[in-house]
């Protein structure tokens, strides 16, 4: 594994392994994320990549029979430790679903939502906040004129972008995507990719992807995953022109998928 | 302000003391049933007529009585509904058309209709009307018209739980659309059915008011032999013991025990019927 | 086929049948009730405020029969409902497998008890109960028929709530939680408002349910057809009335008549309570979709 200069480590995981129920979904897992940058988790179906990043948001205890051993570091601490606050870990980290899950509410109040339960009630503050969110995902221009429209009444693409404003406006630290293309058509695609680049201004982000060119575009660091093992990760770059593992390489030139 | 930790704990507590308070209403209401009535019943009591103005004796007559209520209600109801269901279930789906709606809506209306109201169509059609008189035939088909609309929609969700796949096999194989239902679909959906109808005779067995103007009756010196006879039932038995005669304290300890026979024979029947449902979709499962 | 298609009509004649059964309710209601006004003025029945048909001068008024029916509704729903939907957020969003696994039985074993037996009930404790609490001057009052009737809905309120709760798509709250919510908060700020026509329905077919129960209400609350909206007074509801005087009265005579007179309200309006609870659970499922 190739080593990432430590000062700017966000994310780090230490013999990771998670259980639903009986099944070992997580085997072992030791990554490093670096901060302000786009990591992209790839592989197979079924190899473990949404379950990894669900880890770090601690969101795969919702599922009953959910057991994790490991350690998951975010700047140091281990956010399985017994004094975490896993509310406000969902905070730090947000996470933008496969499926755009908008409430059934106004665009407003699905941005307002987060900073609503963190108290902030003024309307002056979450209209700032709102228009903020929007603004950094890309989104404003759009809606702003009709913020009390439903948001069930977006376009897929609008709604996706919606739901990383609203997962924004609680100021995380860490964006997890999950596939956030793979309901979307090219063009919408291709806004987001724009936005996932634009995001690490201020955000850490990590996606999931099943495409790998949209990894090669988009990313950073590349992560390759096979049958909840971690094959190889390191420098895009290098991962897709040498990778050092021949799995990798298999997968990479489309010997399976 | 509060943290939300401690709203969140706040607002847990009382969800759970709400479902407390529910758990509790029916632990306080059985126990006061059985602990005053389990005194009262014994064979004696269930086999002996009543005795010196129903302050002794039995209530064997009133048993009788609400037993054969149901098998005629069970008689009735049971084909009428499984055979709506069966057109509901098989021959309309996907015919979203104006008829199927309306047979639908009037389903879930006549679920909501209130027993009193049965009892005055039973009155005008049946005793006056049909002139089948105040008995027994007139009060089951009133019964029957209130235990239909249970039944149906018990019925009806049991046979759309059975898998598609059984009726496409069944039809690829030629099968008539009857043949089918009769063979591939009603089989299974049978539990749910039953459970149902039991439900639905449940209810029939307990209620008070459309039999008290079909044909109940207080006291008989024989039990009903023909279909036109009037008859006793438990429930109306409790009622007139305790609220009509001239001094209920001294029928006290009968009402009890009546109103824990009724108790059990109703208990039971939804004791089965949750267990036949369970049993049944741990084999689905 | 010619035997299928006949078998295919016969089933279809058999599902008219409840068309049927609502129209027969309908035609002998109104074919015995209308025959009322021959002798009783529409005037004096809708908005005579005295119940006293077994009188030398008999008086026709439904009103105290009507407020009784809506004093002990609306006592019994103020109390049920808001149980009811609290009831129902625990078993669909707090509780675990385990403790539905005997809630749910339970509480229908609670909707199988007979209206007669929770009738007794209110006459015998519940009475002692109100008594011992409130002191009140007449021992069975509306304030029991409130609550034996709140206890005799409560079933059907969590029940309809609760399904209405679990059907909201479980994507909502998951996204609720991703942002930092508490279980609560995504609860209380996403699932419930999502349920809402859900838990409207809930409380209407409850509504419902209350108006038209008659042991109970009959068995607690003394009959007394007095117009008043004291709780602690003796009360009547249209129900009690049709079935303790149908008893007692001479077959076509006015007071007959206006026994089923009083049905025909009583189906009106629990009908029309039915009929806006389907048609806000229709409007219900297209919109969650």
């Amino acid at each position: 594994m190739k080593a990432l200069s430590n000062n700017n480590l966000k994310i780090q995981t230490k013999n990771l392994n998670l259980w639903f129920s009986e099944k070992h979904v997580l085997k072992n897992v030791n990554i490093v994320i670096e901060e302000k940058k786009v990591t992209a988790i790839m592989g197979p179906s079924g190899c473990g990549k949404t379950t990894l990043i669900r880890a770090f948001n601690r969101m795969n205890e919702i599922i009953l029979g959910c057991r994790t051993s490991g350690e998951v570091l975010i700047d140091g601490k281990d956010v399985y430790g017994l004094d975490t606050d896993v509310v406000d870990l969902r905070r730090r980290v947000g996470l933008v679903f496969q499926k755009p899950n908008p409430f059934p509410k106004s665009i407003y109040d699905n941005v307002a939502f987060g900073p609503r339960i963190h108290g902030i009630t003024r309307r002056r503050q979450l209209d700032d906040f709102v228009q903020f969110s929007l603004q950094e995902a890309a989104l404003w221009e759009e809606v702003k004129d009709r913020l009390n429209d439903s948001a069930l009444s977006l376009s897929g693409g609008q709604q996706q972008r919606l739901c990383i404003a609203r997962a924004l406006a609680v100021a995380p630290e860490v964006v997890l995507m999950d596939e956030p293309c793979s309901a979307l058509d090219p063009a919408a695609t291709a806004k987001i990719e724009v936005l996932m680049r634009k995001l690490t201004q201020n955000y850490t982000v990590i996606i999931v992807t099943h495409n790998m060119q949209q990894a090669a575009r988009v990313s950073d660091f590349t992560a390759f995953m096979y049958l909840g093992e971690l094959v190889e990760y390191g420098e895009t770059k290098k991962i897709f022109e040498n990778p050092e593992n021949e799995l990798t390489e298999k997968y990479i030139t489309g010997k399976f998928g | 302000m509060i943290s939300r930790r401690v709203r969140e704990k706040i607002a847990f507590t009382f969800l759970r003391l709400s479902a407390l308070l529910v758990l509790v209403a029916l632990v306080a209401i059985l126990y006061y049933i059985v602990s005053n009535g389990i005194g009262v019943v014994n064979i004696g009591f269930l086999l002996k007529n009543p005795e010196e103005g129903m302050t002794r004796g039995g209530i064997f007559p009133a048993i009788v009585g609400t037993v054969y209520l149901v098998a005629l209600t069970l008689l009735f109801a049971l084909p009428l509904g499984v055979a709506t269901a069966i057109y509901l279930s098989e021959y309309a789906r996907g015919k979203n058309n104006r008829v199927v709606m309306i047979i639908k809506m009037a389903t879930r209306i006549l679920a909501g209709i209130p027993s009193i109201v049965y009892g005055l169509l039973g009155l005008g059609l049946f005793v006056l009307f049909l002139n089948l008189r105040f008995s027994i035939l007139s009060a089951s088909l009133t019964l029957s018209f209130l235990t239909v609309p249970i039944i149906i929609a018990a019925s009806e969700e049991a046979l759309e739980s059975v898998p598609m796949s059984y009726r496409e096999a069944a039809l690829a194989l030629g099968a008539t659309r009857w043949q089918t239902i009769r063979s591939a679909v009603l089989p299974y959906a049978l539990p749910g059915i039953m459970t149902g109808s039991i439900l639905g005779l449940s209810r029939a067995a307990g209620e008070t008011a459309p039999i008290m103007i079909t044909g109940v009756a207080y006291y008989l010196p024989r039990l009903p032999i023909s279909l036109f006879d009037q008859f006793m039932a438990l429930p109306f038995h409790i009622f007139t013991l305790s609220t009509q005669s001239s001094n209920p304290q001294l029928t006290r300890p009968v009402q009890f025990g009546t109103v824990f026979v009724l108790m059990a024979l109703v208990l039971v029947m939804n004791l089965a019927a949750i267990v036949i449902r369970s049993r049944y979709s741990r084999l689905r499962a | 086929m010619r035997t299928d298609f006949i078998i295919e009509r016969f089933f279809l004649l058999c599902a008219l049948s409840s068309i049927l059964v609502i129209a027969l309710i309908f035609i002998f209601l109104f074919k015995e009730g209308i025959q009322t006004f021959i002798y009783i003025s529409p005037i004096q029945f809708f908005t005579g405020s005295i119940w006293q048909p077994v009188a030398s001068q008999p008086k026709y008024g439904i009103l105290p029969l009507v407020a009784g029916s809506i004093l002990v509704t609306l006592g019994a729903t103020v109390i049920a409902v808001p149980i009811g939907i609290l009831c129902a957020t625990y078993l669909a969003e707090v509780s675990n497998p385990a403790a539905r696994e005997i809630l749910k039985p339970m509480i229908e074993i609670l909707a199988g008890v007979p209206s007669v037996v929770f009738g007794f009930i209110a006459l015998t404790v519940l009475a002692d109960f109100t008594h011992g609490i409130f002191n009140t001057t007449y021992r069975l009052n509306a304030l029991n028929g409130a609550v034996i009737l709140a206890v005799m809905i409560m079933p059907t309120v969590v029940s309809v709530s609760e399904d209405a709760i679990s059907a909201v798509p479980k994507e909502y709250k998951e996204a609720a939680l991703a942002l930092g919510a508490t279980r609560w908060e995504a609860s209380r700020r996403v699932v419930l408002p999502a349920a809402l026509s859900g838990i409207i329905v809930a409380a209407m077919l409850g509504i419902g349910r209350a108006i038209g129960e008659t042991m109970a209400v009959l068995m607690a609350t003394g009959n007394a057809p007095l117009l008043t909206f004291d709780l602690l007074s003796s009360v009547e509801t249209m129900t009690a009335t049709i079935a303790i005087e149908m008893g007692e009265v001479a077959f076509g005579s006015p007071h007959y008549h206006a026994l089923f007179a009083i049905g025909l309200v009583l189906f009106a309006m629990t009908f029309i309570v039915n009929l806006i609870a389907e048609l806000v659970s229709a409007k219900f499922r297209s919109l969650r979709y």
